[in-house]
C-alpha cells in the first residue's frame, strides 16, 4: 500500500513540476488552513457490498490525489478535502439516516452517492430539503433528480440508451426492421425496450416483433421462433447476463445469423463465462470501457489498477468522475457555501471526464456520450462512443459522434 | 402448414421432454408412498450440478458425466429417504411434507454454500452444438439428444415397472401397502428402489437442462420443480404413462400459447397465465388428471 501511494506521489509530484516548473510540493508543505468535508454514502454490506467496495476504493484514490496536489485552492489558501464515509447497508431507509446524519451532524459540504437508485431517490430528497449539493454516480433512474435542484448524477438515465442502440444500429448494420425480446416482468429491460422500440420508430426502423417473457425463464425458444420468422435485420435484448448467453445460444441454435444487441445490463464479466463463443462479435451500449482511450481514462485506469490490483468497474469510474465534477465546482465557486457550489455545479459547461465529456441539464442530468462495445475473443473491447445530437460541441475535440437521436 | 409452426413443435418437444423426465419422480413416488416429494426439484438441481463437477472437475465426456451423475443422485435420493422419510413412514402425512420442503431448503442452501451464487455452466467441448438446417428447418443435435434420451429413459422406466418382478412390486405397493409385505416382499427394498430410479430420471433431466439452457443456480430447481408437478397431476400423479405425457403436455402449451397467440393478437407476455389456466380446466374436467382413473394401480 505505502509503496504504491509513494509512487503515486511521485507521478503526480512529477506531473506537477513538469507542468507549472514548480518545486516538488509535498503534502507536509501545503500549509492546510482548513478542511473540505465531503460526505459518502456507500452500501459497505448488504445486497450490493461490491458497488460499496469499488465507490470507497474510488473515493479514497480520488481524494489522495487531489491532497497531494494540496487540496483545494480558494481565496489562494490551501484546503484539505477529507471525506467522511457512511454505510447504506444497501437500504434506502439506511441511506436516508446516513445523508441526514451528514449534513446535520457532519456539516458536509457535499455528498457523493448513494450508488443505487433505492437508495438514492429517497437519500436525494433529504439532501434537496435540507439544500445540500448531493451527486450520485450510477443511480439511472429519472426519480433521482427530477425536479430536486440540489441533486445531480453522473451516469446518463436508462431511456437515453434506446436511442443510442437504435442509432447505432442504423449507423453500423443499416438495418431497417428490429425485433425486441425483452423481461416484463422486470422494470429496467421493459422501460428500454419500450424506450428503443420508440426510438426505432422514430428514425424509421420498423419493429416487427415485440416478444416477452417473465423473470425466470430459461426456454425463449417459442418467442425467438416468432421473432425470427419475422426476419429482423437485428434483436435487441436489454437483459441481465445470466439471460443473455441463453437468449443468445438459443437465437443462434434456431438459425438467426444476425446482429444481437444489448444496454449496460450487459456489462458483467460473468457474461463472458457463460456465453463463451457465441457471444462474440455482438455490441451493446453502457456508461465506460476499462479500455477506452482517452488520456484521462487511461490515467485513472492504470492508477486504480496500480493501487488496488484490479481494472476499475463502471461504478468506480463514475464515482471518481462525481468527485472531480465536485471539485470543479468548489473550484469554480471559490467559496465553500453550499448554494455557491450547487450553482456552480448546475453551471459546468464541460468537464471531460473517466467516463466522457459532460455536462449537466436543467435537471441535474449529465448530457454525455455513451460507450459501444464489442465481445471481441471473450473480452469486453471499447468500440465507439454513441453521443447525443450535436453533443458534444465541435471545438471540445473528442472521439467522434456516431448516433444521432437523443431525446 | 408454415415452416416456423413446426420449428415451435421441436421446441416444444424439447421443452416437454424435459419436464416429463422430472415429473416422472414426482409420480413415483406419490405411486407407492402418497408423498409429495417437495424435494425433488432439487433434487433436479442437485444432477444438474453433479455434471458440472464431473465434466468440469473430473473433465469426464458427457455419457460417462449424465451416468455417474445418475448414479450418485440415486444413491442421495434413497440416503434422503432413508434419513428424513422413512422414520416418518407412520407419521401424518403432513408432516412428511413439511420434511420434504425442509430437505429442498437444505439441499438447495446447501449448494448455494458449496458453489456460491455464481450461475455455472458446462465446459464448451462437453456436447460441442451442431445445428442443422433441414429444408429451413433448425434442429440441433442437442435437441435431438434430448429428445430421444427422455423417450429411451421413460420406456426403460416403462418396460420396468411393467414387466419386472421389482415394478409389479412397486405397482403392488400402490395399489396396497398392507397386503405386501404379508406377500414376503420388502416395502423398504421397494421404496428406495423407486427413490433411485426417480431420482436418477431427475438427475438425468438435470444434466440435459444444463445442456440446453447452460445458465445454472442453485435454485434452478425450484420453478422446474414445481411445474413438473403441476405436469405429474395434470398427467394423474400416480401413473408414469400420466406423468410423461404430462410434462409432454406442458412443454406445448407453453411453446403453443405463443405460437398461437399471435394470430389471435395475444402476446406471448399471456403465457403462463394461459398455459396454466388450460391446465386448470384439464383438471376440471378430469379432476384426477388424464391417466388418473379412480382406484387405478399406482405408479
Amino acid at each position: 500500500m505505502s509503496k504504491h501511494v509513494s509512487r503515486l506521489l511521485l507521478v503526480v509530484a512529477l506531473l506537477v513540476s513538469a507542468l507549472g516548473g514548480l518545486t516538488v510540493a509535498a503534502q507536509d508543505d501545503c500549509n492546510f488552513v482548513g478542511e473540505v468535508p465531503i460526505g459518502v454514502i456507500a452500501s459497505l454490506t448488504g445486497d450490493r457490498p461490491k458497488v460499496g467496495q469499488s465507490t470507497v476504493e474510488a473515493a479514497e484514490m480520488v481524494v489522495e490525489e487531489i491532497n497531494a496536489q494540496c487540496g483545494l485552492q480558494i481565496d489562494g489558501e490551501n484546503y484539505e478535502v477529507v471525506i467522511l464515509v457512511e454505510d447504506s447497508e444497501s437500504k434506502g431507509e439506511s441511506a436516508v439516516a446516513a445523508a441526514t446524519r451528514l449534513i446535520v451532524d457532519e456539516e458536509v459540504i457535499a455528498i457523493i452517492g448513494p450508488q443505487a437508485s433505492v437508495e438514492a431517490v429517497p437519500a436525494g430528497q433529504v439532501a434537496n430539503d435540507r439544500e445540500t449539493p448531493m451527486i450520485s454516480p450510477w443511480s439511472t433512474n429519472p426519480a433521482t433528480t427530477l425536479d430536486r435542484p440540489w441533486v445531480f448524477r453522473a451516469a446518463f438515465l436508462d431511456p437515453f440508451q434506446g436511442p443510442v442502440v437504435a442509432g447505432f444500429a442504423q449507423e453500423e448494420f443499416g438495418v431497417t426492421t428490429a425485433a425486441v425480446l425483452y423481461d416484463i416482468a422486470s422494470d429496467y429491460p421493459k422501460g428500454l425496450a419500450e424506450n428503443f422500440r420508440d426510438a426505432a420508430e422514430a428514425s424509421g426502423i420498423e419493429i416487427v416483433a415485440f416478444e416477452s417473457f417473465t423473470t425466470g425463464d430459461t426456454d425463449f425458444s417459442s418467442q425467438l421462433t416468432n421473432i425470427i420468422r419475422a426476419n429482423p435485420d437485428v434483436i435487441f435484448t436489454p437483459q441481465y447476463y445470466n439471460e443473455v448467453p441463453l437468449i443468445v445460444q438459443q437465437a443462434r441454435e434456431l438459425g438467426y445469423e444476425g446482429p444481437i444487441l444489448g444496454s449496460d445490463s450487459w456489462g458483467t464479466p460473468d457474461l463472458l463465462d457463460l456465453c463463451g463463443d457465441a457471444c462474440n462479435g455482438l455490441f451493446f451500449s453502457t456508461h465506460y470501457a476499462p479500455d477506452i482511450a482517452t488520456d484521462v481514462a487511461q490515467t485513472f485506469i492504470s492508477n486504480y489498477e496500480e493501487l488496488y490490483g484490479a481494472k476499475p468497474d463502471d461504478v468506480a469510474a463514475l464515482t471518481y468522475d462525481a468527485f472531480q465534477l465536485l471539485f470543479t465546482a468548489i473550484r469554480d465557486a471559490n467559496s465553500l457555501d453550499r448554494a455557491d457550489v450547487r450553482d456552480a455545479l448546475a453551471a459546468i459547461e464541460l468537464y471531460e471526464g473517466v467516463t466522457g465529456v459532460m455536462s449537466f441539464d436543467e435537471q441535474g442530468d449529465p448530457v454525455k456520450c455513451a460507450v459501444i462495445i464489442k465481445i471481441v475473443d471473450g473480452a469486453f473491447t471499447y468500440y465507439d462512443s454513441a453521443c447525443p445530437a450535436g453533443f458534444p460541441p465541435e471545438d471540445a475535440g473528442e472521439p467522434a459522434a456516431t448516433a444521432t437521436p437523443a431525446s | 402448414m408454415d415452416l416456423s409452426f413446426l420449428q415451435q413443435f421441436i421446441n416444444a418437444l424439447q421443452l416437454g421432454s424435459l419436464y416429463a423426465l422430472v415429473a416422472l419422480g414426482y409420480s413415483m413416488v406419490y405411486g407407492v408412498l402418497l408423498l409429495i416429494n417437495f424435494a425433488h426439484g432439487d433434487i433436479f438441481m442437485f444432477g444438474a450440478f453433479l455434471g458440472v463437477f464431473c465434466s468440469m472437475t473430473l473433465k469426464l465426456p458427457f455419457v460417462p458425466t449424465l451416468l455417474l451423475s445418475m448414479i450418485l443422485t440415486a444413491l442421495l435420493g434413497m440416503t434422503i429417504e432413508r434419513v428424513a422419510y422413512k422414520p416418518l413412514r407412520h407419521a401424518s402425512r403432513l408432516s412428511v411434507v413439511i420434511t420434504a420442503l425442509g430437505v429442498g431448503l437444505l439441499l438447495e442452501n446447501g449448494m448455494l454454500a458449496l458453489t456460491g451464487a455464481d450461475p455455472r455452466n458446462y465446459p464448451e467441448e462437453f456436447l460441442v452444438t451442431t445445428v442443422y438446417n433441414i429444408g429451413g428447418l433448425s434442429i440441433s443435435n442437442v435437441k435431438i439428444i434430448i429428445i430421444v434420451l427422455a423417450f429411451v429413459l421413460f420406456l426403460g422406466l416403462y418396460l420396468i415397472v411393467q414387466r419386472t418382478k421389482w415394478g409389479m412390486a412397486m405397482r403392488a405397493i400402490s395399489y396396497d401397502k398392507f397386503a405386501v409385505p404379508l406377500m414376503g416382499v420388502s416395502q423398504n427394498q421397494i421404496i428406495a428402489l423407486t427413490f433411485a430410479l426417480g431420482t436418477a430420471l431427475a438427475a438425468a433431466g438435470g444434466i440435459l437442462w444444463g445442456v440446453a439452457f447452460p445458465v445454472l443456480n442453485p435454485y434452478m430447481g425450484m420453478r422446474v420443480g414445481w411445474k413438473a408437478f403441476i405436469a405429474a397431476v395434470v398427467g394423474g400423479i400416480g401413473d408414469v404413462r400420466g406423468a410423461f405425457l404430462g410434462g409432454l403436455l406442458l412443454g406445448f402449451v407453453e411453446i403453443f400459447v405463443v405460437e398461437l397467440g399471435q394470430y389471435v393478437g395475444i402476446s406471448s407476455t399471456w403465457r403462463d397465465p394461459i398455459a396454466f389456466a388450460l391446465l386448470l380446466i384439464i383438471l376440471v374436467v378430469r379432476p384426477t388428471g388424464l391417466f388418473g382413473v379412480a382406484r387405478r394401480q399406482k405408479v
